[in-house]
Order: structure tokens, then sequence, then C-alpha cells
């Protein structure tokens, strides 16, 4: 047999491998932007900033954390989310709520960083924020998943989606409650407090210090993915994906198993909320669409369900492309060849057609997990189970 | 053989359980005493397999009882029967394919928190089916129908069941794998676990019972000494292919 090795033992030293490269990359683009390149010249950093700018850089560190999020409730416990973006706006607005002078009626500053003349509404410390948004989306998750996940998970898929229009739809109308204004409509909530990190205030020209902020916590929630994954608890989800009936059996508790796994899922997409509210400073209503889950979902896919690097590689690589990259290579195609397609107007054309063509030639994603390979190679599984013959076993 | 002495462990009193419209299971009652092995035989779709998966609560009977030493399990959810002590090797074996061995045999003790003790019964398991120390870091779904049925036993005992539950322990085995598997459940029952069987092997079935009922389209129809069953021509007319 080729798997002499144990198998986590193989694991382990390749997470290790990736966190090192992970670490290494985030410390380059960090120094890059802090030593480099306010010293080179105008074309470099012309290059830079079409390229790599650090503010896309920054989001794409955000997509990760959620797509990682999104990973536990669809590549862990193999359950359908088609409405994760709503968890992305609870937690913005959680941010949005915590840390501006949005609610007047309120005036606390517990550890916070109210700007000069604005200290009315509510200005918490931006790790208190960070970790209440985390708390305020898991309830939802909790509130979502508890009646709905006693069905079948085409139940919660239909829910989810639900879900995901009303969220947003609730924050966008939600300027007059019965007469409180909850979420400022479709102006949104802007001017969030600048994060005050060991006594460095993060302002607006402090974008490498947020991406390194940012950074720190898609890394945590790497290390939270793999630690989880590994443990007990993980396993129990992959029982449940592998065989809900069997895990059954083995005296998993199907219910409260998946029932975790959507609300650890949600806190992902409760802190990306928040990170992402801090990176642009406010919390807008109209960004929030079916579309980002759908992306979101994309990420996880094409990356390599249960997979966390393989989850990471998808994240940063629909991003990268949803950012900047499909402007800069149609531009780059553009100037080349002296067409005039409009590249970007055609995102979700080329979309599609990746998603199609990963589907026809690599439907495990990028870097499958070792065990999607074999889900989705199920023939070869009945084959394999042919190399041993069961007439030499009797006489042991 | 004849049926023990012992204290009654599991007692299952008139129960109908069904599937929708359609009711599988017609209000059957018996019982399994501590130690013993018994076996519940019948045609396909006589309501064998739906009254072991009633037991284990993956279904819950419409009307009547199940008593599990003493305590009614009935309407529990599965993972609360599997730590009272029933442990179910379910009908197709329901391996995790993708999985290896070694982790298939951790699920089966998952309800177990003294870590020790769970490396104990691995060693035991791994004892009674040395195949399986040999495949310990390969993928399950990956080995023969034989170790893959010796993979499902050994997941349940994993569990150190009180009663084990088996169902269709030999189906689609060479012949002399069949014979390996029920020598399998002698030294099982040897160890001090009381076994429930479910057969379409229903002369093996028998022989190796203490006592047997026969069902028949959800309904008890005989019960008795194994072996005496084994010896009744009206039973080899009907069940025994001759």
């Amino acid at each position: 047999m080729t798997n002499l090795q144990p198998a986590h033992h193989a694991a382990g030293v390749n997470n290790k491998k990736w966190a090192i490269g992970f670490s290494t990359v985030v410390g380059v683009i960090f120094l890059l932007n802090v030593f480099v390149l306010p010293n080179s010249n105008t074309q470099v950093q012309r290059f830079f900033n079409a390229w790599f700018s650090l503010n896309s850089l920054a989001e794409i560190m955000i997509w990760i954390l959620m797509a990682l999020g999104l990973n536990i409730i669809v590549g862990y416990a193999g359950l359908l989310d088609l409405g994760y973006v709503a968890f992305w706006a609870l937690g913005g607005y959680v941010a949005g709520w915590l840390m501006s002078p949005f609610l007047s009626q309120f005036q606390v500053n517990f550890f916070g960083n109210a700007r000069v003349g604005f200290d009315q509404g509510i200005h918490f410390h931006v790790f208190l924020v960070l970790i209440l948004g985390g708390v305020f989306t898991a309830i939802w998750g909790v509130i979502i998943g508890g009646p709905t996940l006693r069905l079948k998970s085409d139940y919660l898929a239909l829910v989810t989606l639900g879900f995901g229009e009303i969220i947003p739809q609730f924050m966008l109308n939600g300027s007059n409650i019965f007469g409180l204004n909850v979420t400022n409509g479709a102006q949104g909530i802007g001017g969030l407090d600048q994060p005050n990190i060991f006594g460095y205030v993060m302002g607006t020209f402090a974008l490498p210090q947020k991406f390194l902020m940012v950074s720190l916590m898609a890394g945590a929630m790497i290390f939270f993915s793999i630690r989880l994954r590994d443990g007990r608890l993980g396993r129990a989800w992959l029982a449940i994906r592998e065989d809900e009936l069997a895990a059954s059996m083995m005296g998993v508790p199907l219910w409260r198993t998946k029932f975790s796994s959507y609300a650890i899922g949600a806190v992902g997409g409760g802190i990306g909320g928040v990170g992402f509210a801090i990176l642009v400073g406010g919390v807008y209503a109209d960004r929030f669409n079916f579309v980002i889950s759908i992306i979101i979902l994309a990420m996880v896919v094409l990356g390599g369900m249960g997979n966390v690097w393989g989850v990471v590689v998808g994240a940063t690589l629909l991003a990268w492309v949803n950012s900047v990259g499909l402007v800069q290579v149609g531009q780059l195609i553009n100037n080349t060849f002296d067409t005039k397609f409009n590249f970007p107007s055609y995102q979700f054309l080329l979309f599609g057609l990746l998603l199609v063509l990963m589907m026809l030639f690599r439907r495990e994603g990028f870097l499958p997990e070792a065990r999607m390979r074999m889900v989705m190679n199920e023939e070869k599984l009945e084959d394999l189970e042919k190399v041993t013959d069961d007439t030499k076993i009797g006489s042991h | 053989m004849a049926r023990l002495k012992t204290p009654v462990i599991l007692k299952v009193s008139d129960i109908t359980v069904g599937y929708g419209a359609v009711t599988a299971v017609k209000g059957i009652s018996f019982e399994v005493r501590e130690g013993e092995i018994v076996s519940l035989i019948g045609s396909n779709g006589a309501g064998k397999s739906t009254t072991l998966r009633t037991i284990s609560g993956l279904m819950h009977p419409k009307t009547g009882s199940i008593e599990f030493r003493g305590e009614k399990i009935d309407g529990m959810p599965g993972h609360e029967i599997v730590a009272k002590g029933i442990c179910h090797s379910p009908e197709g074996r329901r391996i995790f394919p993708r999985m290896t061995v070694d982790e298939n045999l951790d699920l089966g003790a998952y309800l177990r928190k003294d870590s020790a003790a769970v490396k104990e019964s691995r060693e035991r398991v791994l004892e009674l089916f040395p195949r399986l120390r040999e495949r310990i870091t390969q993928k399950a779904g990956t080995m023969s129908g034989g170790e893959q049925q010796m993979l499902a036993v050994g997941r349940a005992l994993m569990g150190e069941p009180k009663l084990l539950i088996m169902d269709e322990p030999s189906m689609g085995l060479a012949p002399v794998l069949v014979d390996l598997i029920f020598e399998t459940i002698e030294t099982i029952r040897k160890s001090g676990v009381t076994i429930l069987l479910v057969e379409q092997n229903a002369l093996a079935a028998l022989r190796i019972a203490d006592y047997a009922y026969v069902l028949e389209s959800g309904h008890l129809k005989l019960e008795g000494d194994g072996s005496k069953l084994a010896n009744d021509p009206a039973i080899a007319k009907a069940y025994l292919g001759g």
C-alpha cells in the first residue's frame, strides 16, 4: 500500500509548510508596502497599485476568513448554505452599531476610540467588537439553524437562501422600525472609529497595518479551522457528511453536531463582516447581495471543499480576479490586441465559464481534500474494493 | 441450545413501526436475556431491519414500548441509546469509506471519554480481527467486502456494548468468510456481550442462537430454541429452502 505513514502525520507536515508560506506572503507584502514601495519610483508603485493594491489584498483576507467560515458548514458538515452573506451583513452592522456615533441615543465609551467631537453613540474597543460580532452572528446561526436542521439538508438550503435575502433587505429598509432608526437605510453607517490597538491608532493611511490586522484574523481562522477539523467535533462532522445514519449509530448526536457546525461557521461571516466594516470605515446595505453568497460558495467549491488550504487558495484567486484581476488582465488584452472589450462587464459570464470548466475537468477543486477526491470518483471506489480478495482472508 | 435463565436485558413489547402510511412492524414482542444470542429470522420485508432500527432509536414506534435493562428507551434519540450500551452493526456494513480503518474505529468509541479504556477496546478488536490491524491506515472503502464487515463489527464493539445488534453480518460474503463471521459471533458472546442477530442465512443463525423468533410480514410467527427450530420441518420448508 502507498499509505504506510499515518495520515495525520503527513497532514501535520503539510500544514506547517502551508502556514510558513502564508505567514511569509503576509510578511513580505507588509514590509514591501511599508519600507520598499514608498521609496521606489512611480512606475513600480503604479504597477503594484494596479495589480496588487493593498486594499484589494486586505479584502482578500476578509474573503478567506468568510470562505473558511462557510467551509465549516459546507465542506466539513456537508450542509448547503446559500445565504452566507447574511452573516457578513450582521457582523458589519455590529461594527456599525458598536463603534460609531450612529446610535446617538447612547453615549458609551468602553476603551473605544471615538473621533474628536463625535463622542455620542457607542464606542467599544475593536477586540470587543470582533468578539461581539462573532457572538451575535452565532446567535443568528442558532436562530436559523435550530428549527431547520431537523429537516433534510435541502430545506436548510432554501431557508438560508431566504435568510440571505431577508437580512440585507431589512438592513436596506431599516431606517424606521417603529420609529427607530436601526440601520440608517440605504445610506448605511459611516464614520467608524479608527481602531486603537495597543496604543496604535489605525488612521486612514494605516493601510499596511490594517492589512496586517485582517491577515492575522484570517490566520487565526485558518488555525481554528485546522484544529476543529482534526478534533473530535471535526471527526463527527465528517462522519455525518459521509453517512448520517451510520454516524447516528456510532452515537454522534446528529442535530447537535450539525447545529454546532452552522453556528461556528456563522462566526466566520460575522468576524469577516466586522473586519470589512473597519477596512472600509463603514457598513452599507447595498453591498450585501445574493451574488456574494454564491461567490463565497464558489470559493469553497473551487478551492476544494473541506480542505482549509484549498479554500484559502480558492478565496484568494476568486477575490483577486473579482477585484483587480479581471480589470487588469482585460486592459492588458485590450492594449496588446488593440481590442475594446469591457472585460469587467463580462465578469459573471467568465465566472460561470470557469465554474463549468471546473465541474467538467476538476470537480474536486484546485486543492482537494484527500477524502473528497474519492467522493468525486465514486466508480473508482468500487474498483478498489476488488483489490483485495476475500477468499484469501478465511484462513487467518 | 436452550434459553438462558439470566435476567432480561431487552424487552420489546407489542411495537408497531411504519414508514409513513406503510406499517412494517405490526405488533411484535420479544425479549433478549443477558449473555444470549437471539436471532430474528424471516424473509425479505418481514420487518427484521425495521425492528432493529427501532431498538437503536433510528426510528420510533407508533405504539408499544422497548425496555433496556429495565429502562424505557423507545423515543430516545440514537446517540442516547448508544450511550446506554446498545451498538449496531448495520445492514450493508455502512462503514465510512473515505476514512481510514483507524478513524472508523475511533468513531465507534465516539461517546467514550476514557481514552485508556478506548485503547484497550481497540486492542481487543484488533486481536479479534488481525486483518484490520494490517489495514489500519488504509481507507476503509478500499477494503474487500469481508474486511469491511469485520470493520463494521469491530466499530460497533468499540462502543463497548452490553447488547450488540448485528444486521445481516454475512450478507454478500464468500462462504469461507461466513463461517468466520459466525465463529466471531460466538467469540464475542463469550466475552460477555449479548447479541441480537438478524440473518438471511437462517440455518446458520438458528444453529448459533440460544433462542430465535420467526417474523413474517410484520408479525411474530414462531419462537423457540434455536436448535429446535433449525430441525423443525415446517421451518425448513418455509425459510431454509428445503
